[in-house]
C-alpha cells in the first residue's frame, strides 16, 4: 500500500460562521462555504470536475450541493460515517485526485442541525448500525453524552481520581477550549468560562456536566483540492495531506467483556494508518497542533491517549500541566474546538482541516491565535460511542 | 389430589406515605402506606417477578398451561399469558388464558387449573393473578389501592399445600366495574354495596363452603378473606365466627394495600409463609360471588420458605417523596407534547429476537467458549462463524460503568445507563430501574427485571432493565 503523502494539495478552503444559523437553509450553508473557497482558490464551479458532499442527515445525495451550486453534470458523491465523515470526504476526494481521476475537485461538509428542533443529538431511527428498538434502545434526550459519560465513570475509577479529582480534569480542558474559541470568530461560542463554572454547572450525564459537552449548531466548510504539480498554478503556500486513517470498529464494547472503556481502538488504529503515511513515529514531538473531537471533555482526553500523544492514563497529568494550551508542548484545539463551535456533523472534519490550513498558511484571523513554527497539524474526528466508534484521521502539512 | 406446589409474590420498590395523598388532596392523614408500581411496570412485568420469585429455585418444572389474572391487563386485547409463556419458556404447546373482569379473576384461575389438573393428570398449571389498579384521583379507593402480583405452581403430586375442595357462588351485583372505554372503576354507596354486595355474598360463600365439608370456623387456622379495608376484614371474620386476632394473617392493608384480584392470593402467600404442617386454611375471594376453598398445609411447606414472597418484598421499599411522583408514574395528567417520547419500533425485529428478548437467551462459541449478547453470526472474540450453542443466560450480573443522564425524558430521572458484566461471561447494556435511594458504583452486584421499555410504534416493547439486588 502506499502512503498519501504529498500526492494531494488543498489550494482553497472557506468556512461559515457555526451557530444557531436561523436565517440560513442547508443551501444557504453549501453556496457560503463553497463560495469562499472558489475566492481563496481562484477559481469557479466551471472549474471543479467531481464533487464529494459530507452530511450526515441534512441531505441524502450529490443533489445536496449540485442544486445549490448549480453545479453542470458533473460527479458528485455523497459520504457519511457518522463523525467521522468530514475527513472521510477528503479522503475519497484526495483518493480521486492522487489516482488521477480528476484534476481539480471540491469536498463540502455540512450540516443543518437546527432545524430539527431538538436541543441534543438524535437518538435511534434507522434500525441499523448499532440502534435496536429494544435491545440497544436508549430513551429520548439520552443520547451522546449517557454513552461518553461510561468511559468518564471508567477512567475515573481505573486511574484512580476521585469524582471531583476527575471533574476538574475534565473542567480544565473545557476551560481551554473555550478560551480559545472566545477569540476565534467563526466559533458559535465566544465566552470564556472559568473553572468554577464548568465545575457547577448544571448535570448532563453524570459525570458531565453542561460545560462537558458540546452544543448542536449549523455550520459547512469547503476545501479544492488537486494535484501538487497544479498546486502553484493557484497558490503558493498550498497545504498537502500527509496521511489519512479511517477505522471502523466492529462495535463489541457492550458484547466483550474484554473492552475496558478507557481506550479507544478505533482511534489508535486510525491515526497509526495516518502516522505511518506522513512518517511519524513520536506524534507529540513531530505534530504542531492538533484538532481534535471533542464532543464531550472526556473525548478530548481519552483521544489524546488513544492516539500515542499522551501515554495511556497519563493524560490528565499532562491536562494538570497545561500540555495542550496554546503555550504548551501541543496545542490541542487551538481553534476552540466543537466546545467552542458545536458539531455540525458533516462540517465538522473540514471545519478542523481548515483551522490547520489557515495555521500552516500564518493566516489564523487573530494574530494573538496564529502558533509559531507549524510543521504538521492532525485532524482527528470520531463518530459513534464507546466500544462502537468510526474514527478518521487526517495529517496536514507543508509540501 | 390437586394443590400448590410452590408459589411466589411481588410487591414493587417504591411505596407512598397515605399522608402525602391526603396533603395533595387535602382531608384526614390516615396511617400507612401504599406500594406503588414503577412506570415501566405493568401487571404483566409484576407476574413475570412473581413467576420467578415462585419458580426459581433452581428445580426445572414442566408447565403446560400458564393462567393469567387481572383486571389490569396491559392490553385489552392481545393474551398476556402467551408473552408470560415465552418469558418463562414454557413451550409452545401449552394452553395460555387469560382471566379477568373480576377481583375473583384469580380463584376464578385456581379453580379451573384444579379442574384442568384433574381432568389431565400429571400437568402442572402456572396461575400469574397481578394488578395494578388506578384509582379515580382524589378518590377515598386513591388512599386503599395498592400494585401487586402473587404466583401459584399447581399440580397433582409433590404438593406444598393440597386443595381440599371448593365452594363458588356466582352473583350480578353491581358493585365495583369499569366500562370498556373507562379509565377508572366506579362504585356506589359503601352502605348499599356493602350491606346487600360483599357481606351477604361473602357470607353466602363462606358458610356455603364450610357446609358442603362439614366444617366450622374453629376447624381453621387461619381464614384468608378479602376485604375493602381492615375495618371489614375484622367484621368478616367476626361475622363468620373466626377469632380477628388469631385467625387472620398479618393484615397487609397499611404496608402494601388493596391490590385488587391479586389481594387474596397475596394474602394466601403472606398466610403460606407463617403456615405450619397440618394447617387448614379456608380462603375466601370476592367479586360477582365468592370463590371458597379449603387448603391443608402439608410437610413439604418447610421446603418452600426461600423465597422473596411477601415478607421479604415488604421490607425491600423506597418511599416516593411526594404525590407528584405516584402522578408522574401512574400518569394521572398530560404531559407537555414535546416530553412524550415518540419512538419507533419494528415489530419484525422485535418478533425476529424473541428468544433473545424474552428469553435473554445469548450465544456461546462452540471453537473458544466465549459468551455473547446479542446473539451475532461472528464470535466477538475468536471470529467463529455460526459456530454456537443457545444459552439462557442468568439474570444478574456486575456493573462494570455507568452514566446518569439528567435530560433522558423519563418519569424518574435520572437514567442510569448500565454496562454489565453477565454472571458466567458476557456483557450487556441495560437501563437501570428501581434504584431507590442505592449509590450506584462500579462493581456493584446487579439483578435483571422484565420491565416494559416503551410502547413503540404502539405496541409494548417489553426487555429487561436492571436493578440494585432487592431483598
Amino acid at each position: 500500500m502506499e502512503s498519501i503523502a504529498n500526492k494531494v494539495a488543498i489550494v482553497g478552503m472557506g468556512c461559515t460562521q457555526f451557530g444557531e444559523l436561523w436565517d440560513k437553509d442547508p443551501f444557504d450553508l453549501v453556496v457560503d462555504a463553497t463560495y469562499l473557497a472558489f475566492e481563496d482558490a481562484g477559481v469557479g464551479p466551471k472549474d471543479i470536475q467531481a464533487a464529494w458532499v459530507g452530511t450526515q442527515f441534512s441531505a441524502n445525495s450529490g443533489l445536496s450541493i449540485a442544486m445549490p451550486l448549480q453545479l453542470q453534470y458533473i460527479p458528485i458523491s455523497r459520504v457519511e460515517n457518522n463523525c467521522a465523515t468530514g475527513i472521510d470526504a477528503l479522503r475519497n476526494a484526495a483518493f480521486a485526485v492522487a489516482a488521477k481521476a480528476y484534476d481539480l475537485v471540491l469536498v463540502v461538509g455540512f450540516e443543518k442541525y437546527k432545524d430539527r428542533g431538538y436541543a441534543g443529538t438524535t437518538v435511534g431511527g434507522l434500525p441499523s448500525d448499532h440502534y435496536h428498538p429494544v435491545q440497544r434502545y436508549r430513551p429520548g434526550g439520552a443520547g451522546g453524552p449517557s454513552g461518553y459519560a461510561l468511559s468518564a465513570t471508567r477512567y475515573f475509577a481505573k486511574y484512580g481520581l476521585s469524582p471531583e479529582q476527575g471533574k476538574t480534569v475534565l473542567a480544565k480542558i473545557s476551560v481551554k477550549s473555550h478560551y480559545n474559541g472566545s477569540r476565534n470568530p467563526r466559533a458559535h461560542l465566544r465566552r470564556e468560562i472559568t473553572l468554577e463554572q464548568a465545575l457547577n454547572a448544571p448535570m448532563i450525564a453524570w459525570p458531565l456536566g453542561l460545560f462537558d459537552c458540546c452544543g448542536t449548531s449549523d455550520g459547512a466548510a469547503a476545501a479544492i483540492i488537486c494535484r501538487p504539480e497544479d498546486a502553484n498554478s493557484f497558490r503558493k503556500d498550498w497545504v498537502t495531506f500527509k496521511g489519512f486513517g479511517i477505522s471502523v470498529g466492529a462495535g463489541q464494547g457492550d458484547v466483550t467483556t474484554e473492552y475496558d472503556y478507557t481506550h479507544w481502538e478505533e482511534t489508535t488504529r486510525a491515526s497509526q494508518q495516518a502516522y505511518q503515511q506522513a512518517g511519524i513515529t513520536n506524534p507529540r514531538k513531530q505534530l504542531s497542533m492538533i484538532e481534535c473531537h471533542d464532543c464531550f471533555s472526556i473525548a478530548e482526553l481519552i483521544a489524546i491517549e488513544s492516539m500515542a500523544v499522551s501515554e495511556l492514563g497519563k493524560g490528565w497529568q499532562d491536562v494538570e500541566a497545561g500540555t495542550f494550551t496554546q503555550e504548551g508542548e501541543i496545542p490541542v484545539n487551538l481553534s476552540g474546538g466543537l466546545k467552542s463551535f458545536g458539531h455540525p456533523v458533516g462540517a465538522s472534519g473540514c471545519r478542523e482541516t481548515y483551522e490547520i490550513y489557515k495555521q500552516l498558511q500564518g493566516k489564523a484571523e487573530l494574530p494573538s491565535r496564529q502558533l509559531e513554527n507549524v510543521d504538521m497539524g492532525l485532524v482527528h474526528n470520531q463518530g459513534g460511542g464507546p466500544g462502537a466508534f468510526q474514527c478518521g484521521v487526517a495529517i496536514l502539512g507543508r509540501p | 389430589m390437586v394443590g400448590i406446589v410452590s408459589y411466589g409474590a411481588y410487591v414493587p420498590l417504591y411505596r407512598l406515605e397515605r399522608k402525602l395523598i391526603a396533603e395533595a388532596w387535602g382531608g384526614g392523614a390516615p396511617a400507612g402506606e401504599k406500594a406503588v408500581a414503577n412506570d415501566d411496570e405493568d401487571s404483566l412485568t409484576m407476574g413475570v417477578e412473581a413467576a420467578f420469585d415462585c419458580l426459581g429455585n433452581g428445580e426445572e418444572h414442566k408447565i403446560d398451561a400458564v393462567f393469567f389474572a387481572s383486571t389490569t391487563p396491559p392490553y385489552r386485547e392481545k393474551q398476556s399469558a402467551s408473552i408470560l409463556a415465552s418469558v418463562l419458556d414454557v413451550g409452545e404447546e401449552a394452553l395460555t388464558i387469560d382471566f379477568g373482569n373480576s377481583l375473583r379473576a384469580g380463584t376464578n384461575a385456581i379453580m379451573a387449573a384444579m379442574s384442568f389438573i384433574a381432568g389431565q393428570p400429571g400437568k402442572k398449571v402456572l396461575v400469574i393473578v397481578s394488578d395494578l389498579r388506578v384509582p379515580a384521583p382524589n378518590s377515598e379507593m386513591e388512599l386503599l389501592v395498592g400494585d401487586g402480583a402473587a404466583a401459584f405452581l399447581l399440580g397433582d403430586s409433590e404438593l406444598g399445600v393440597t386443595l381440599d375442595g371448593s365452594y363458588t357462588t356466582t352473583s350480578e351485583f353491581l358493585d365495583i366495574w369499569r366500562r370498556d372505554d373507562e379509565r377508572y372503576y366506579r362504585t356506589w354507596e359503601d352502605r348499599f354495596i356493602l350491606q346487600r354486595g360483599y357481606f351477604e355474598v361473602m357470607s353466602r360463600g363462606i358458610s356455603g363452603l364450610m357446609k358442603k365439608y362439614e366444617l366450622e370456623a374453629g376447624n381453621f387456622a387461619k381464614a384468608v378473606i378479602y376485604a375493602p379495608d381492615l375495618r371489614r376484614s375484622t367484621e368478616i371474620a367476626r361475622q363468620m365466627g373466626f377469632d380477628p386476632k388469631t385467625q387472620l394473617p398479618p393484615p397487609l392493608f397499611d404496608s402494601m394495600g388493596n391490590t385488587g384480584s391479586a389481594f387474596v392470593p397475596m394474602m394466601l402467600v403472606a398466610a403460606l409463609e407463617e403456615a405450619k404442617a397440618g394447617d387448614r386454611l379456608l380462603l375466601a375471594n370476592y367479586g360477582d360471588g365468592c370463590d371458597a376453598l379449603v387448603l391443608t398445609v402439608g410437610e413439604r411447606i418447610d421446603g418452600l420458605r426461600d423465597r422473596r414472597g411477601i415478607k421479604r418484598h415488604l421490607a425491600s421499599k423506597a418511599m416516593l417523596a411526594n404525590y407528584a411522583k405516584y402522578a408522574r408514574f401512574r400518569l394521572l395528567m398530560d404531559l407537555g407534547v414535546t416530553l412524550i417520547p415518540r419512538v419507533t419500533s419494528y415489530l419484525p425485529i422485535t418478533w425476529r429476537d424473541r428468544k433473545q428478548i424474552y428469553g435473554l437467551y445469548g450465544h456461546k462459541c462452540r471453537r473458544c467458549g466465549t459468551v455473547q449478547y446479542p446473539m451475532q453470526r461472528i464470535c466477538t472474540q475468536c471470529q467463529a462463524k455460526d459456530d454456537f450453542d443457545t444459552i439462557k443466560l442468568p439474570r444478574k450480573g456486575t456493573l462494570f460503568t455507568f452514566s446518569m443522564s439528567e435530560r433522558a425524558e423519563v418519569a424518574d430521572p435520572p437514567w442510569v445507563n448500565c454496562i454489565i458484566d453477565i454472571e458466567g461471561g458476557g456483557r450487556i447494556p441495560l437501563g437501570m430501574t428501581d434504584r431507590g435511594s442505592h449509590e450506584v458504583e462500579v462493581g456493584m452486584p446487579l439483578e435483571f427485571t422484565f420491565r416494559n421499555l416503551h410502547a413503540g410504534s404502539g405496541y409494548n416493547n417489553y426487555f429487561w432493565k436492571c436493578r440494585p439486588i432487592r431483598a
